[in-house]
């Protein structure tokens, strides 16, 4: 089977300070891929190459064997197939939870208000935001806000759904809200690839784990593989200081 | 014949010569609201020009183009900030006539010449309000798909013009004070019309104190009026929690107080999560 994005040989440099060096993987179609690895490895920016937020210096991201990085890309029509969660949540300030919801399903997919308003009620059902709907960002907490964040991406209806630390803005009593929600959408198959520094809720939630450091993919196989029988140094390193 | 106390003249004044200068203080207002207003306009215009990204590598034409644009911009900017109103007044009256054998009426002059400039302070404000929004925002809209364009019409625009409001206001009062220099070119508005009055019965202190009261009665109001209709962009305080059907109207909708949010937010209820 084809996988929905191919990444190959991607690297990434902020003038002299090279971030990615020669990465390669792939995402097929129900992977829950998560990327572990130290602060500064890159895994952040790896998320927002793939979704076009920071151009990459060379190599290509083919989605569905389609080159994003060619000249010819419309990379608006792009990101609309591919839903992104924010560490800081990034919610629209001067619109209520549920115009948050049905801004990108009017004006991107050209739906009809009173569908998109059902498809954003249904999500917001799902992420339990539903009461809040005439709430503004600014009068919620940052687990509900990251709850109504992840019922905006959702509300696309997106092929794969990144996620750039998606707890570690939250108090620890709100982590659990958000963890529990992701821990849903991947039960029901939905292609993810989360950057997190939650260990736990990575062995127990994805099929792929992806270990970076210093810009270079250390070590990659299952959950299984990378948490309980590490073969690179660095990963062993890495994990350890988590289990005590 | 001139009555011998100064609130006697003042009073003598109002009755003779009221209605003028409400004309005048009406001519100021409606020359102040109008340019306010295409002054705007304008600043917007070129704050959205000014801030439109655009990679060189990727589109070398239109970058070449849009830098030719942004650079003519700024020298507008430059100029009608640098140099003062009633200069550009003169200038572009006489020089309209003199260059280009174009006669502008009163009225054209002083809304073109106030516009203008008005909009050259504009369009720094509205560049400032646009570069002042979080990033993430534009990371946001971006993520589910939008294009500069409609990331600056629905996002960015609508939060900019919420934060220079102040600026706005800020611009309407100038501009209400600054049309007394438009009398250079002979528009009769409050300030020409009061040195009419004043001229005739000697009565300068008498007539340019009505003035000023006129003035400061006109800057306030606008300035109360603008904050009235900041709060009101704001929006409401509270919020409708809707904890049924939110299809049905009207069902199990609630008064939700703010005040009380805090507290209400420590015990998560949750209809999903059932409280937890």
């Amino acid at each position: 089977m084809e996988p929905i994005i191919q990444i190959n040989h991607l690297s990434k440099a902020f003038g002299s300070h090279v971030v990615l060096k020669d990465i390669d993987f792939a995402v097929n179609k129900g992977d829950v891929t998560c990327i572990i690895g130290a602060s500064g490895s890159g895994k952040s920016t790896l998320l927002r190459c793939i979704n076009l937020l920071e151009t990459p210096t060379s190599g290509e991201i083919l989605f569905h064997g389609q080159n994003i990085l060619d000249r010819g890309t419309n990379p608006s029509k792009y990101r609309a197939k591919v839903g992104m969660v924010f560490q800081s949540f990034n919610l629209f300030h001067n619109m209520s939870v549920l115009e948050n919801c049905m801004i990108g399903m009017t004006k991107v997919l050209h739906k009809d208000p009173e569908e998109a308003r059902q498809i954003a009620m249904h999500y917001l059902e799902k992420v339990g935001m539903a009461p809040y709907i005439n709430a503004k960002p600014r009068q919620l907490s940052g687990g509900q806000k990251q709850r109504v964040a992840i019922a905006r991406a959702l509300a696309m209806e997106p092929e794969v759904l990144l996620f750039d630390e998606p707890t570690s803005a939250l108090d620890p009593q709100m982590v659990g809200e958000v963890l529990s929600i992701i821990r849903d959408l991947a039960k029901e198959g939905l292609t993810m690839m989360i950057v997190t520094h939650e260990m736990a809720f990575a062995h127990a939630v994805s099929s792929h784990v992806v270990f970076m450091a210093d810009g270079v993919i250390c070590e990659e196989g299952t959950a299984e593989q990378i948490f309980e029988h590490p073969q690179n140094s660095r990963t062993q390193e890495f994990l350890s200081r988590f289990s005590r | 014949m001139l009555p011998q106390s100064f609130w006697g003249r003042i009073l003598f004044l109002l009755n003779e010569y009221g209605t003028s200068l409400i004309k005048g203080a009406g001519v100021t207002m409606v020359i102040a609201i109008v340019c306010t207003f295409f002054g705007c306009i304008i600043g917007f215009g070129v704050g959205i020009v000014q801030t439109i990204p655009l990679d060189r590598k990727k589109q070398p034409f239109h970058w070449f183009l849009l830098r030719a644009v942004q650079l003519l911009l700024s020298a507008y900017v430059e100029i009608f900030r640098g140099t003062p109103m009633m200069v550009q007044a003169m200038f572009i009256f006489y020089g309209a006539a003199a260059l280009f054998n174009i006669n502008m009426s009163m009225w054209t002059a002083a809304l073109f010449i106030v516009s203008i400039n008005t909009g050259a302070y504009m369009a720094e404000s509205v560049r400032g309000g646009i570069l002042s929004i979080d990033a993430g925002q534009t990371e946001g809209a971006k993520a589910i798909g939008m294009t500069h364009f409609q990331t600056m019409l629905y996002i960015i625009l609508p939060q900019a013009l919420r934060n220079i409001m102040p600026q706005i206001g800020n611009n309407l009062i100038i501009n209400i004070k600054d049309t007394c220099v438009l009398s250079v070119i002979g528009t009769v508005e409050l300030y020409y019309t009061t040195r009419g009055i004043a001229g005739t019965y000697y009565t300068y202190f008498e007539a340019f104190t009505i003035t000023m009261v006129i003035y400061f009665i006109l800057t306030f109001c606008c300035s109360r009026i603008l904050r009235m209709l900041e709060n009101r962009m704001d929006g409401p305080v509270n919020y409708e929690l809707v904890m049924q059907d939110p299809l049905v109207a009207g069902t199990g909708t609630y008064r939700f107080n703010e005040k009380k949010h805090q507290q209400f937010n420590d015990q998560n209820i949750d209809t999903r999560e059932g409280g937890r």
